[in-house]
């Protein structure tokens, strides 16, 4: 395992420590922080004067943030993987040897 | 950080929606402007985006047994400065506002000025800040997108306080009781994710040297061999 890759995994895991450690040691029913700051206005006697123009059920709203993320996750790895294939061609000029459209 | 939908009394929903509008209306200029004069960066510029798309979408649990979503607004603003995001950003809120019930229209301003205007911000004035110190660009990109991340939850806890002061301990107690929900939550949200921007840039440092150099995140090298970053 090179350094580099080293690095990599420990950032990777601390990551995910940041997330883990609080869901198994912390308590409570971890409810989004933006419904207990409505709850909080609401207790104080405000009702909201306008509804979401479209609320999906339960359901469908945890399939659209699916979609969000995917969407998000698909682009972003499109582009890292181009990226990575454009240094991997730099690295090996004899394969593209002739008509190279990279700078480098 | 979402304000839900008409969460904002009328006056602080057209406050908020007048103030985060010129931002935006220059982000939109400045995206146009990127994509014209340096078309060689329209994949970052769609990194950036995406950072921010997925992030968002995410929610987390945390040390104060609630949970929350992370910003993803750091990278782009610190690669493209912030006015990039202030449109990145209001697009990702618009997302979730018409389709997820999250956040809302007559609270698009003041979710804009939080996640896309004051968040990067200062982010990017934490990046400039910790490299002006001396510090590579990985601690710098760190400090960055955690603060975003911070920044603008702060932002939104300040947002409800005027819109809603306590009734005897007044702005300054109501500042309190919503940095108590959203603030506390936050911070191993905004490590984890200055973390996860340290690996997202160690990823672009590695492959997109040429593109990080054009945009002055990078010092201009004579050619070394690939690695070499902080």
């Amino acid at each position: 395992m090179t350094r580099r890759s080293l690095v990599t995994a420990l950032l990777v895991l601390a990551v995910v420590a940041l997330v883990a450690v609080p869901l198994v040691a912390a308590s409570g029913d971890f409810g989004g922080t933006d419904g207990a700051a409505t709850e909080a206005i609401e207790a104080e006697g405000y009702t909201p004067w306008f509804d979401s123009v479209f609320s999906p059920s339960g359901e469908v709203e945890s399939g659209l943030f699916a979609l969000q993320a995917a969407l998000g996750a698909g682009v972003l790895g499109y582009v890292l993987g181009r990226l990575h294939g454009r240094r991997q061609a730099a690295r090996t000029p004899a394969a593209t040897a002739a008509p190279d459209d990279g700078p480098r | 950080m979402h304000i839900a939908e008409g969460f904002l009394p009328p006056a602080h929903a057209v406050g908020w929606t007048v103030a985060a509008a010129p931002f935006v209306l220059h982000g939109a200029r400045a995206v146009v402007r990127e994509v014209r004069e340096r078309p060689e960066s329209t994949l970052l510029l769609g990194a950036a985006g995406a950072f921010t798309f997925v992030l968002s979408a995410i929610k987390l649990p945390s040390v104060t047994g609630s949970s929350s979503h992370p910003t993803g607004t750091g990278p782009g603003a610190i690669l493209f400065r912030p006015p990039v995001m202030a449109l990145l950003g209001t697009v990702v809120l618009l997302f979730q506002a018409l389709l997820l019930a999250h956040g809302g229209l007559t609270t698009l301003g003041a979710n804009a000025v939080a996640f896309a205007v004051v968040g990067p911000w200062v982010g990017y004035g934490a990046y400039r800040l910790v490299r002006g110190l001396g510090a590579g660009l990985l601690p710098a990109v760190f400090a960055g997108v955690a603060l975003a991340d911070l920044a603008t939850y702060v932002t939104t806890s300040l947002q409800l306080a005027l819109a809603f002061p306590d009734a005897s301990t007044g702005f300054a107690g109501a500042v309190a009781k919503f940095l108590g929900v959203f603030a506390i939550t936050q911070v191993p949200l905004a490590l984890a994710e200055g973390l996860l921007g340290v690996l997202l840039f160690r990823a672009l440092t590695a492959n997109a040297r040429p593109e990080l150099e054009r945009l002055g995140v990078l010092r201009r090298e004579p050619a070394v061999p690939a690695g070499g970053a902080a």
